[in-house]
Parts: structure tokens; sequence; C-alpha cells
């Protein structure tokens, strides 16, 4: 960083003379060397895309596993993935690397990349009015790190994880299954993956403080930054704060496995339940960074679209402050059935509870936002409200389980997955194909069907309830999670909850056909093409946006750009 | 705001970011020594206290009694016999008293174990008090030899006030052996059957 000043003043033409402003680099240079925060957002969103369908592969071939009682498919998944006649305790580990891809891969490479990655860097400069990120560079560095780490990963399924070829350790990697329970080197080039994407996001984490804190127009105060910006600076102070602690905890589990440590092993005097106060101390601010930019694009699209600024403004953005900070003090009730007394599982419970205040502030703020608004059910504002209700169910279901008691039963059932799910596979993907169809014309300059994509909201929304409402009741009957096989009295809802993946993946392939509608035959999108709602700065560039934009900075009023 | 002004601001805050993220890393690795120290100081999830013969000496006995239940394991894969030689005590609290485990070492090699502990209900571990334990140091038998090894311990009577105890009759003390962590593949296969 230190040498970096001609790249880092790039595009702010206060001394330089750009006689061509929409000068682009040849492709090479443009795509494997960017600097430019539209094109790296643009190859984060194709990464995620690619993450999505491996990961969203996954889960198919576990919900076409799981549609039956018995071990129907698993065998010949193995052989596909070039086990020659695997025995069945090889088979069955196919499924632990199944369960541990499908979650590292969700995670690190589709949602973040995406939300965080495509969006944040889409996004946050042009509504900050900055010409780019404030460190070009290492924004370059960050997304290559992130996809040498998916590399990583997928180099992982191909070697020897133990019991078969790829990692079986779940994305937790929990001591000592990912310890001495899992030889050869798959867990370590799993283990490798993490490393490589959190230093990338730590990286990325690093760039939007500081674009956010330094380079906002003049004018823009940070009480005046639209709400997905605020969500971006909470992601990333949580990002900043967690994943070092992630880091650290996965070297030592490296070095216990190749060094001959014992931070978790008991035998020299470690403890196995420390890697999970670590995980967790990493894991529940995770999940906040997954769901938290989706907090700000709905915001930006529950305001544009109900054509007046959002209700509550301040209370928007300290709530995603609140939930921020209360997320670091709660990573315990991950663990309650580790064997913690009455009185710390009390105090996980509450401060559990205590963030439901700050979530249902948002919730009802943006209902009152909607109250008295000029609605216009654009596709944006379809998906939007479906975040609202299915982010919902999943907050209720995690009320539940907040509470120690309750979740000494549940624990470990389909009922977490479900929870989970439903905030995440429900939640924060609803609020990412929400921010696509909200954003996708300004960032390709091609409109998007409304048909389409209206048709694809509703084709999803039933696809993903009939998937995963039936796995509450599962989870209450006592299903455990992670498990290739079940018992008979557990088939009904698990064929339900089989036809529903069929019905969302069909869904999918309407948004395929809509991105290349827009490429083929989509009109040609204008600047603020959704009209008088859309207030932010980058409704005041072109769609596409120019290569360099703002290199006059554009200065706020004082009348607020909520 | 010039160019340079942004880009020197840029850089200290970037370097201050960056200073939090290190901070944190540094914090995870802390919390392996702090976790163990919070552990001994409050007795968090079953660990005992150990205390020296004459803090032992000023302790008062009181009249209530309690149940000791004693229970050995071994990791699985250790080629030893390990068991209490008696299943429970009745103690006076704060009356020191003596339980007595036997070890054999089953396998043709001498092995050096360590043994770890716990008590149950983990939340009154803090009240047992080690005075002298096999598990401070570590043990070795040679092939074939068993022998007796003792624990001296007693109960704080500070666990009559504390109302966690009302109801409780009985503790568990629990070991588990492990090969010590140089000779752990010597000592046993961990990896079970798999390749």
């Amino acid at each position: 960083m230190a040498t970096s000043a001609p790249e880092s003043t790039h595009g702010q033409t206060t001394d330089h003379a750009h006689d061509d402003h929409d000068h682009k680099p040849r492709f090479f240079a443009r795509w494997f060397m960017s600097t430019n925060h539209k094109d790296i957002g643009t190859l984060y969103l194709i990464l995620a895309i690619f993450g999505g369908i491996v990961g969203g592969a996954f889960s198919g071939m576990m919900r076409m596993e799981l549609a039956e009682p018995g071990i129907q498919y698993l065998d010949f998944f193995a052989r596909l993935l070039g086990t020659e006649n695997p025995s069945f305790v090889e088979t069955l580990h196919l499924w632990n690397v199944l369960i541990t891809a499908h979650g590292l891969i969700m995670v690190f490479f589709m949602v973040m990349p995406a939300i965080i990655g495509g969006f944040g860097n889409w996004f946050v400069p042009l509504m900050i009015g900055a010409p780019d990120m404030a460190f070009p560079r290492m924004n370059n560095i960050s997304f290559w790190m992130t996809a040498a780490g998916f590399i990583s990963l997928l180099i992982s399924a191909f070697v020897p994880g133990g019991y078969g070829n790829g990692a079986g350790i779940g994305w937790t990697a929990y001591a000592p299954l990912s310890t001495y329970g899992s030889q050869g080197l798959s867990t370590d080039f799993a283990i490798f993956s993490l490393h490589l994407a959190g230093a990338g996001s730590i990286m990325g984490a690093i760039n939007f403080i500081t674009t956010i804190l330094n380079m906002r127009a003049p004018g823009m105060t940070i009480h005046k930054m639209p709400l997905f910006v605020w969500s971006m600076l909470v992601t990333a102070f949580l990002l900043l704060l967690s994943l070092p602690v992630l880091a650290a905890a996965i070297t030592m589990l490296i070095t216990d496995r190749n060094f001959g440590t014992t931070f978790f092993d008991p035998a020299g005097g470690g403890d196995p339940v420390l890697f999970q106060h670590l995980f967790w101390f990493f894991g529940h601010p995770e999940v906040y960074i997954m769901i938290l930019p989706g907090f700000g694009i709905i915001s930006q699209v529950i305001s544009t679209f109900s054509k007046k600024p959002v209700f509550g403004y301040l209370g928007m953005a300290y709530a995603m402050v609140a939930i921020g900070v209360v997320g670091f003090i709660v990573w315990a009730h991950h663990m309650y059935t580790t064997g913690m007394s009455v009185n710390t599982k009390m105090y996980f419970t509450a401060a559990t509870m205590v963030i439901a205040v700050p979530t249902g502030i948002k919730i009802f703020s943006w209902i009152a936002t909607m109250w008295g608004g000029s609605l216009e059910f654009k596709s944006p504002m379809v998906w939007a409200m479906g975040f609202i209700f299915l982010f919902t169910m999943g907050g209720v279901t995690g009320v539940v389980l907040a509470n120690g008691g309750v979740d000494d039963i549940v624990h470990d059932t389909y009922y977490v997955v479900a929870h989970f799910h439903y905030v995440l596979s429900l939640g924060a993907v609803t609020a990412l194909f929400c921010g696509f169809f909200y954003w996708f014309p300004k960032m390709s300059g091609k409109m998007h069907s409304e048909f389409l994509a209206h048709l694809q909201f509703w084709v999803f929304f039933v696809g993903v309830n009939t998937l995963f409402f039936p796995q509450h009741f599962l989870g209450l009957q006592g299903m455990p999670r992670r498990y290739p096989d079940y018992a008979e009295a557990y088939a009904y809802w698990n064929g339900v909850s089989s036809i529903g993946y069929s019905i969302m993946a069909i869904s999918l392939v309407i948004w395929f056909v809509n991105i290349i509608y827009a490429y083929t035959m989509g009109k040609k999108a204008e600047g603020n093409y959704w009209g008088e709602g859309a207030t932010t700065l980058e409704w005041t560039l072109t769609s596409p946006p120019p290569f360099h934009q703002f290199e006059t900075l554009p200065v706020i009023e004082d009348k607020g750009h909520h | 705001m010039s160019a340079t002004f942004i880009h020197r601001k840029n850089r200290s805050t970037g370097l201050i970011a960056l200073a939090a993220a290190l901070a944190m890393l540094g914090l995870g690795y802390a919390s392996v020594p702090l976790y163990r120290l919070f552990c001994q100081v409050t007795g968090f999830n079953g660990t005992t206290q150990r205390v020296s013969v004459a803090q032992a000496n000023s302790v008062s006995v009181a009249s209530r009694t309690m149940s000791v239940r004693f229970d050995a394991n071994v990791e699985r894969g250790l080629a030893w016999k390990f068991k209490p030689l008696q299943i429970t005590d009745t103690v006076s609290i704060g009356a020191r008293d003596m339980a007595i485990f036997t070890a054999k070492n089953l396998s043709d090699k001498a092995i050096t174990g360590t043994a770890t502990f716990n008590v149950e209900p983990a939340y009154l571990a803090k009240y047992f008090n080690k005075i002298q334990c096999f598990c401070f140091t570590e043990q070795t038998l040679r092939p074939g030899q068993e022998v007796r090894m003792p624990v001296l311990y007693f109960i704080d009577p500070a666990i009559m006030d504390d109302p966690l105890a009302d109801d409780v009759e009985q503790l568990t003390l629990s070991y588990t052996f492990h090969p010590v962590a140089g000779e752990t593949a010597n000592a046993l296969d961990r990896t079970g059957s798999g390749s």
C-alpha cells in the first residue's frame, strides 16, 4: 500500500487530464488486472453465480438422496466424482463432503461474493459519489484471493480425505473431526480455502471502511448516506473484527493437524470446545455479515417503490449497528449442548433475544415505509416484500431456538436447518435477487423482462417454502441433520421437501432465461429506469455507468438522500 | 480536498483498520491461555481447583456430608485398564479424603499417559479442591505394570452457601487417560478402521 500513490488516486481528476473518459483497458488487462470497482464487482458476481451453481447442484444431490428413505444415489454420485467401486464407508463419506461443500460454498463463495463483493463494490462508490474504492489494487487482490480460495475448495474434493476423497468436516470444521478425525490432504485444502477467502474478505472490509469513511461526496454526511452504504459499513466492521478470529482458529487447526500442536487435543492439555467458542465468535457475526447488506438492499428498494424516504432513517441505520454490536456477544447460543451451566445459558438466551428488538425495528420500519406510500409492484419490490415475509419467518424460529431449554431438544435437528435456511437461503438469497432486479439494468444497460422476474419470484416463493417449511416438522419430530438416511416416519415430509427443491430449481432456470433475454432482446436501460422514487446517486448516471464516474464530485444538497 | 490529502487520509484509515484486524488475530491466539485461565479461576466447564497443603489445613470440617462418585476412562485405543478402587465415597464437606485409582498397562511397550479431569455438575467444580493428584504429572507404565494412583481432595465448605448446590447430593469426579502428545501415534491408532 505504501507505494501505490498513482493508482489510489486514479480517476480523481483534480490533477489528471483524461481526454477520453470511457477509455477501457483491453480484455486481459481489464478483467484479470482490474482495478475498476465496477469490473471487480462484476467479477465477484460471476464468481458468485458459478459458486451458486456448484453449491446448488450439491444441494440438489442431497435432496435427491433424501427424497426417500434408504441410500439410493450416493454410490452413483461417488462414482461420478471419480471413486471406483466406492465402499459403503466411502459412500457415506461423500455425504459429509456434500454437506461441507454446500455450506462452505454457499457462505463464502456465493452469498458473500455476491452481496459484499458484487453489489458492495458496484454500488458503494456510486452511492456515495466516489470515483472508485479507496484501494483499487487491494480490491483486485481481494477478488483473486477469493477466487483462489474457491479453487482450493474444489481441489479438496478430489484429494483423499480419510475415508474417501473430499473434506467431510462440516462447514463448522469442529475439532477433533477436523484434526485427527480427518486424515488426508483434503481437509488442509478446505481449511486453506477459508484462509484465502478470509484474507480476501478482510482486505475487502478494510477497503470498504476506508472508502465509506473518507471518500463520500461533499455534503454527504454520515447521517445522509443511503442505508445500503450503512449496511456495508457495519458489515465491513463485522468482517474486520470476526474473520481474524476464524483465521486464528483454523490456523490452530492446521498446526494441530500437521505440526503436532495440541490446541484442541485434550491429550496435550487442549480443549476441543475452545475451537467451538472461537469458531462461533466468528460464525455468529458471519450470519449477520450475510444478511445486513440484504437489509440495506431491501431498504433502498422499499423506499424506491413506495416513492418516499425510508421510515425512521436513523433508527434503521443504528438498528444495523446494534445488530452488529450485539452479534458479537451471543455466539454460545450455537453451543447450548456443550455442557453449559444454566446461568451461562440464561445469559446467552437473553442476549440473543435482544437482537430481535433492532431486527423488529427494521421490519416495522419497512412496513411503515410502505404505509401510505405510492406503491409500485415492480419486480424488485415484489422480491423485497417476499424477503420481509420469509425473513420474519426465519426470525420467529430464531427466537424459538434462542431458548437454551428448547434448543436442548431441537439442537442439530432439521428445525435448525429450516431456521437458518429461512433467514439465509430464503432471506439473503431473496435479497440478492431483489438487488439483482433492482440494479441489473443499471449494471448491464439492458432491461430484464419484468414478466419473467415476477414469474421467477412466484415459482421461487412456492418452491422454497415447499422445500423448507416441512423441515420444521421433521425437526420437531426429531430428525437429525447431516445424515443421508432416515427412519420411515420422516419419509412423507422429506418427499415434499424434495419436490420443493425441484420447483425452486425451475425458478432458477427462469432466471437464466431472463438474463439471456436481457442481453439479447432486452431494451436499453435509461439512467433512472425506476423513476421518481429512485433518488440515490447511482440513478444520476447512465446505465451502465461510465467506466470512470464522478470525475467532478457531486455535491449533496441539504435535503437528504436516503 | 486535494487528491494527495484523500490519499494520505485513506492510508491512515486503512492502516488503522489493518491494525484492528491484526489485533483480533492476536486476540484469537490470546484466547487459548485466557480460556485456560478463565476455566481455572471460575471452575468453568467442570475444571477443579488445585490447592496447597497449607491452604487445605485452614479449612474447617462441616457436619454436612456429600457423596462423591469416581469415574475412570481411557481414550479409545489406549491399551490401559484404568478404574477406581471405590465407586463412591461419602465425605464430610471440608474433610480430606483419599480416593485410589488403579491403572494397568495391557500392552507390551512402555506408555506414558496424562489424565484430563472433570467434575459433574460442572457448575460445582470450583468447590472441588485437589491437594494431590496423579493427574498433576505424567504417568509412565512399563509393559504389564499395574499401579495405584491416589487423589487427595476435599470439598470446599463454601459449597453450602451456593443455592445451586442445595439439591445436589453427589459430585462425580471423572478422569480420562490420554497418551502424552508426542506418543499419540505410537500408542494408539486414532483413525479407526479407515484408510
